[in-house]
């Protein structure tokens, strides 16, 4: 059909909008970049709305020390290859110095405690608008976000506050102190992401692909016995056991689970997603199991 | 694969949500721990089935009160096509949420209770969806279980809406009987309506044509942002970054920018993946132009002999979303496509009652929802066209410049000379 765009380049039309339009519109921005797939897919986006210019904003990782190597490698990277800036927030550093308290349990979580971390870096880089590869068909209080979504001051989200936002017309205007967390994926579903992965050809971190790997089991999630997590003595379900896995979505070690699967390309995953039973982050992410408002909590607080 | 965009409309209990949590359940969308924790949550609820609306319900306020409270957006995809549905809600209080979810999307659905027919809210969404300048409307006439799947009574609602519809802009009216709850007529053709010729609410929605809602006739490029490496390598690029309002623009097209009125050729194209010989709507692309002019965002490329209407004075239909009221004498900031400006309300030329179509010329004021017709004047001029032939350049947003709400969505009209 003539002049007709496939839906993938559609999505990524809309997305290369909304950065260009934070370009145009803010004076600090900043991508949160995590490695994961989502935020290679955001600054794969991010280099073509900005081309032949070099991406002109910072990248900003939360460190939560729990992070799987290849991950960092892959994130190293790519900040050589595109020549972008990497700003580091580590959530040790603020563990070491008391800002926040670790919970006394062997292999506890740190994923809340980024929370603080996020926050301070955003405020010591004095951001303004802080690009994220959030999804709306992630999580129930995800689907409500806005693509611009304002933080107050102290960078909480306020889902009975939210703007309108119309047409393609974002309100980019803030108070000093205020911030926008935007998400240019807001649209894209999991199996988008993987479709356009495999049209780009764009590299992942290998830990997204089949590997074998040393797990075990825990509340039905099968956890990779790394330096912080390991399989408790005496409890008989949790027997480490080598199998071959993926990881779809990549967070912090102790709560980011694998799945067994032995696709080795974009190609395969996007199959097995197409008859996949489980939600992504249901799959794999201890977090969100807190609660059926687990994630609609921590937003208000300020994460991602 | 194409991307449909589509609403969602009706007054509550209608059944929106139930209607949403069935196509994504029988489009194999829901996955098994999601469905789990709405079984989990409806048993403890005491529901009697497996509520299917608290899948889409996603605040903690909206699932204790059980309520739709904001827009969500929902996604689902059959081999045909992509969905994206902007999920609005029934309540009067949140009709700005209807104009929202509208201004993205290309088709309207609309729930009615097949006891109750079409109520003041049907109408009023209907109204704000051909206001909106949505072309394809559907009427769902729910709860057929409730009616005994009974024709007549589907016969009697669909005319009265029918009569209705026809004082509006609608194009494409499709009116279909159906269960959300029982699934009938939604992803399946029901054996239990059998005098029902037309299709299931999916086929439709699949094969639904909105190629030609686009305009690929007038050419409409806002500037959005001047691309200008500060690199050897690139050392006499200057590109002009921006999405294709409307229109086709080609390597080798002889354009004129406004404001200046200068004239030049298109040389480059550049698409997201590369160079490109046309790009139309709603590509994001970089152009670059054979002369070096002072252009900058918020400028317009167009045809010489194809321009946008260019004032500063402007008359507009606008529905009003804050809890102050829009009063004649106020000043706005006001964006419009890639351009701010501040926008003073000269006049309020009447409110529209949106049940009766009646145009009240004494009202004052706007409240929360009204809906009504202004007159700006702009401290720049907007370069622009009738809504109704062109959405991206006729749509503008008011900002209070106090507190930066989202105040107003706006639909510009046929300048009046």
């Amino acid at each position: 059909m003539p002049y007709r765009l496939s839906h993938l380049d559609t999505l990524a039309s809309e997305a290369i909008h909304i950065i260009r339009e934070v370009v145009a519109e803010f004076e600090r921005p900043a991508l949160l970049f995590s490695g994961g797939k989502d935020s290679a897919v955001l600054l794969h986006l991010a280099a073509k709305a900005c081309a032949p210019n070099r991406v002109p904003f910072p990248l900003v990782h939360v460190d939560t020390g729990h992070n799987f190597p290849e991950v960092l490698d892959y994130r190293d990277q790519q900040v050589d290859k595109l020549a972008v800036r990497l700003v580091v927030g580590s959530v040790q550093e603020d563990i070491d110095r008391g800002s926040i308290v670790e919970q006394p349990v062997p292999g506890a979580t740190r994923n809340r405690l980024q929370t603080f971390t996020l926050l301070r870096v955003l405020e010591e880089g004095r951001y303004d608008a802080v690009f994220g590869g959030g999804r709306r068909d992630e999580e129930k209080a995800r689907a409500k976000e806005r693509v611009f979504s304002l933080r107050d001051e102290f960078g909480q989200w306020d889902p009975r506050a939210q703007r309108p936002e119309l047409w393609n017309l974002y309100n980019t205007r803030h108070h000093p102190g205020e911030h926008f967390r935007v998400f240019p994926l807001s649209n894209w579903t999991e199996l988008d992401i993987w479709q356009y992965i495999e049209e780009q050809n764009l590299e992942l971190p290998p830990i997204y692909f089949a590997h074998r790997r040393l797990v075990f089991r825990r509340t039905g999630m099968l956890l990779a016995v790394g330096p912080w997590t390991n399989p408790r003595e005496g409890v008989a379900s949790e027997q480490a056991f080598e199998t071959t896995v993926r990881y779809r979505t990549v967070g912090d070690m102790t709560c980011t689970a694998a799945v067994e699967s032995i696709a080795k390309t974009p190609a395969e995953i996007i199959i097995e997603t197409s008859v996949t039973k489980v939600s992504e982050r249901g799959a794999t992410r201890a977090d969100d199991r807190f609660s059926d408002a687990a994630m609609e909590d921590r937003k208000r607080e300020g994460y991602f | 694969m194409e991307l449909l965009r589509f609403a969602t409309g009706g007054s509550v209990d209608d059944g929106k949500s139930t209607l949403i949590g069935r196509l994504l359940y029988d489009t194999k969308q829901i996955f098994e721990d999601q469905l789990a924790a709405v079984e989990r949550t409806s048993l403890s609820r005491g529901d009697e089935y497996v509520n299917l609306a608290l899948l889409t319900d996603g605040l903690r306020a909206e699932r204790e009160q059980g309520i739709t409270i904001d827009v969500a957006y929902r996604y689902f995809s059959t081999p045909r096509r992509r969905f994206i549905i902007a999920d609005t809600p029934g309540h009067t209080q949140h009709t700005r949420n209807m104009v929202t979810g509208c201004s993205t999307s290309d088709l309207v659905l609309l729930l009615i209770d097949a006891r109750a027919g079409a109520t003041e809210q049907t109408r009023r969404h209907a109204t704000i969806a051909s206001l909106l300048g949505i072309h394809h409307l559907v009427l769902c006439v729910n709860k057929m279980d409730l009616v005994d799947y009974s024709r007549a009574r589907f016969e009697e609602i669909r005319e009265e809406f029918t009569g209705f519809a026809q004082r509006l802009e609608v194009h494409d009216l499709t009116c279909i009987p159906i269960s959300a709850l029982t699934g009938d007529n939604v992803v399946e053709r029901s054996g239990l309506m059998p005098w029902y010729g037309g299709p299931s609410l999916l086929d439709h929605l699949e094969g639904v044509h909105i190629g030609s809602d686009r305009n690929l006739i007038d050419l409409r490029f806002p500037v959005q942002l001047v691309i200008r490496p500060i690199s050897s390598e690139h050392h006499d690029f200057r590109g002009y970054a921006g999405v294709v309002a409307s229109g086709v623009l080609g390597v080798g097209d002889e354009i004129i920018v406004l404001p200046s009125g200068f004239s030049s050729r298109v040389t480059n194209i550049d698409g997201p993946d590369g160079p490109l010989e046309e790009a139309f709507p709603p590509q994001s692309v970089v152009v670059r132009l054979a002369d070096d002019l002072d252009i900058s965002r918020g400028d317009m490329i167009c045809r010489r002999n194809n321009r946008p209407n260019v004032g500063q004075d402007v008359s507009a239909m606008v529905c009003w979303m804050a809890a102050e009221p829009l009063r004649e004498g106020s000043t706005y900031a006001i964006k419009h496509t890639t351009r701010w400006a501040r926008a003073l309300v000269r006049s309020l030329q009447y409110r529209l009652d949106v049940n009766t179509l009646h145009r009240d010329m004494d009202s004052g004021e706007l409240q929360l929802n009204d809906i009504g017709r202004i007159h700006l004047r702009t401290t720049s001029p907007l370069f622009f066209d009738e809504y109704r032939h062109n959405r991206p350049t006729g749509s503008f947003v008011l900002v209070n410049e106090q507190t930066n709400a989202t105040v107003a969505a706006g639909m510009l009209l046929r300048p009046q000379n």
